[in-house]
């Protein structure tokens, strides 16, 4: 197992920012729970992975990333695409392969894009996203720009050699690339001890060079904190960061996933630390948020995920006339 | 600016559309393994560094997703550029970048992210550096929606092809075959982009259509010169474009001919020749005098003594010979 934390305590948060970050978090949460009831109905097909317990690191990291800057996530991306701003809505109908969704239909759930916000897709190959980050921040960087690129990926990745091609080459080119690990413990069923040598992950990255930290990925303040600090160095032009989160996915890997690898004893020590019920009961015991309180905020959250289902339900199929678009862009030079 | 030397190689026609188009468009950099200091293992990128600079003539470690994907992301990120893999045995190291981003992106994003990049690389056979660096495999290339697929057989695809497919939204692959590098020829000084789409007619006859490209271009046009002598016009017919397939270009010189026969030094099954066969019999079989043939390389990996490779790729006089099976005796 991975070696014990060292990681800062959580800054001082203001209230509004605190109730904010718990907001987040529970939209996704809400969002995915609605998602597995959507899977076990079969409105949604194919792969789905669900985030619930990491949902600290996704609104950790984009809350503290520009308008400008550009995200490279996995198939896990969910969360990170709703804290993102693509609307719950696109990400529904997206999921059902509707036209509306924000790929039109065409990625469904690991492939959610968005060019308005620079969400450079879910990539479903495991480490296939970090060469691409790698050369948006290289594009960045020659453009003269001051904008980062959110790169996050699993601890699966961190065995495959594109995550070594790109880490070295991140550092050697002094690029601005956050990378951001989202060490959950577990590649599907494989515990990280089992499938690497040394685990201490941030370690492994330090060794090309690079700035690397880990954080309490079950601590959305320590994870905003961590990714504002790495971000500032990037952009100060300190070349990339390494943060690797450390968190624990509650639910199966996939819905396909009878989780025969680990003990529920283990799920259930980790659930003592979930981001969501953590901060509210803090939140709570500080007198910050009241009942009532929470009660709104579930409601409206509960609201907008049934506008979101609403909307999928209502979207429309992309006509079987169009199959072969997007293959080759349409706007050619004349 | 240097006044521009008319390019005298296949060499140097690639090295000066490389030149012409980082001069005309500051998007544009060369990356890749030993494309600055060392001049590139062909010497294509020979004094680009001095002239640009190590900013835009970026040598690479030895790692080629991520130099490849790192092109793909700085496609998506407003630049253009043009990344060189050593040769296509190194490719696949590459292939998932390249397969499954750079193919994949604007599908999957329902049309929202392009991604224009061109990947340069040499390919093929001929030159006794055994079986894992002997490959042709622009033919697998070719099998990937989302991507396009040249190959340039001649000085004035080598000088012209660059500038066109830097133009392109979508992702080019180059394969220049490491064979060409040295030919000679003459161009003129302002010979510049070229049409990447369409399949060229490079000798007109009337007996039977070879069908080809890149390097084998040449051994066809060799086995037409010998085929004239005994009287059999060989049409021969330069691809050009593996992805997507020019087949308008081939059916109609076989309507005239109406026989075929498809020179190809990749292997045999499953190739691009089975390909453009397959297109042949399904949109022209009417047409046929006979069954199209294919020349391939054999399948074997590529041994290296010379006698044995030479026996492993497609030869003039097998050409030659393969045709005059075909066509029925001249008298
Ligand atoms: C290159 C590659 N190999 C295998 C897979 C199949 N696969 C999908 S997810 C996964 C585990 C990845 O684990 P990790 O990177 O830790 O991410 P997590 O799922 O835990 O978020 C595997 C093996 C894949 N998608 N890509
Ligand atoms: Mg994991």
């Amino acid at each position: 197992m991975s070696p014990p934390l060292e990681v800062q305590s959580a800054p001082a948060v203001e209230r509004t920012h605190a109730i904010e970050c718990l907001k987040q978090m529970l939209r996704i949460r809400r969002l995915e729970e609605r998602c597995a009831e959507l899977y076990t109905a079969a409105k949604i097909r194919g792969f789905l992975h669900l985030y619930n317990g990491e949902e600290a690191v996704a609104v950790g990291v984009v809350q503290a990333l520009g308008p400008e800057d550009g995200i490279v996530a996995t198939y896990r991306e969910h969360g990170h695409a709703l804290v993102r701003g693509i609307p719950a809505r696109a990400i529904m109908a997206e999921l059902y392969g509707k036209q509306e969704g924000c790929s039109r239909g065409r990625g469904g759930s690991m492939h959610l894009f968005d060019a308005k916000t620079r969400f450079c897709g879910g990539n479903a190959i495991v480490g296939g996203g970090l060469p691409v980050a790698v050369g948006l921040a290289l594009a960045d960087q020659m453009r003269g720009k001051t904008t980062v690129t959110g790169c996050f990926f699993g601890d699966g990745a961190v065995a495959e050699g594109e995550f070594h091609e790109s880490l070295n080459l991140a550092t050697l080119w002094r690029l601005p690339v956050l990378f951001v690990c989202e060490n959950n413990l577990y590649a599907m069923g494989t515990r990280l001890d089992l499938a690497q040598s040394a685990t201490d992950l941030a370690k492994k990255a330090a060794a090309y060079g690079m700035a690397a930290e880990a954080v309490d990925g079950m601590d959305v303040f320590a994870v905003e904190a961590a990714a504002q600090k790495a971000l500032a160095a990037i952009r100060a032009g300190k070349g990339p960061f390494f943060l690797e989160c450390r968190t624990y996915r509650f639910r199966a890997h996939s819905m396909y996933d009878p989780e025969l690898y680990r003990a529920k004893a283990e799920v259930e020590e980790w659930k003592k630390r979930d981001p969501i019920s953590n901060l509210e009961s803090s939140l709570k015991q500080q007198g910050a948020i009241l009942d009532s309180d929470l009660e709104r905020l579930e409601r409206d959250i509960a609201a907008e995920i049934d506008d979101a289902v609403a909307f999928a339900e209502a979207g429309t199929w992309e006509p079987v006339t169009d199959l072969e678009r997007f293959v080759y862009s349409e706007r050619r030079p004349t | 600016m240097t006044a521009a030397q008319a390019p005298s190689s296949y060499r140097e026609a690639i090295r000066e559309s490389i030149r012409e188009a980082m001069r005309k468009d500051d998007r544009v950099f060369l990356m890749g393994e030993d494309v600055g200091r060392y001049g590139g293992c062909f010497a294509v990128s020979k004094g680009l560094l001095e002239e640009f600079g190590p900013e835009r003539i970026r040598d690479t470690p030895m790692s080629e997703s991520a130099f490849v994907g790192a092109g793909i992301g700085a496609a998506l990120g407003g630049m253009r550029p043009i990344v060189e893999i050593m040769t296509v045995n190194f490719s696949l190291l590459a292939l998932d970048q390249i397969m499954n981003n750079a193919a994949t992106f604007l599908h999957m994003s329902g049309g929202q992210f392009n991604v224009p990049v061109v990947i340069r690389m040499a390919t093929g056979g001929g030159r006794q550096v055994a079986a894992q660096h002997s490959h042709s495999l622009e033919g697998w290339f070719a099998h990937i929606p989302g991507i396009r697929v040249l190959a340039p057989a001649t000085l004035e695809d080598a000088r012209g092809m660059l500038g066109t497919a830097l133009e392109d939204p979508d992702p080019v692959l180059i394969f220049e075959h490491a064979g060409l590098y040295n030919m000679k020829g003459q161009l003129p000084a302002d010979a510049g982009p070229v049409d990447i789409e369409r399949a060229r007619v490079r000798r007109a006859g009337s007996d039977v259509t070879i069908i080809t490209y890149g390097a084998m271009l040449w051994k066809s046009l060799d086995a037409a010169q010998m085929l004239a002598k005994k009287g059999i016009q060989a049409e021969v017919i330069d691809l050009r474009t593996l992805r997507p397939l020019d087949e308008a270009t081939f059916l109609e010189s076989v309507g005239r001919t109406h026989r075929a026969l498809v020179v190809d030094e990749g292997w045999r099954s499953g190739g691009i020749s089975a390909e453009i066969c397959a297109r042949i019999q399904e949109k022209a079989f009417y047409e046929l005098d006979a069954p199209v043939e294919r020349i391939c390389g054999v399948e074997v990996p590529t041994p290296y003594p010379k006698h044995l490779e030479d026996a492993s790729f497609p030869q003039v006089a097998a050409i030659a010979a393969a045709v005059e099976a075909m066509v029925p005796a001249h008298g």
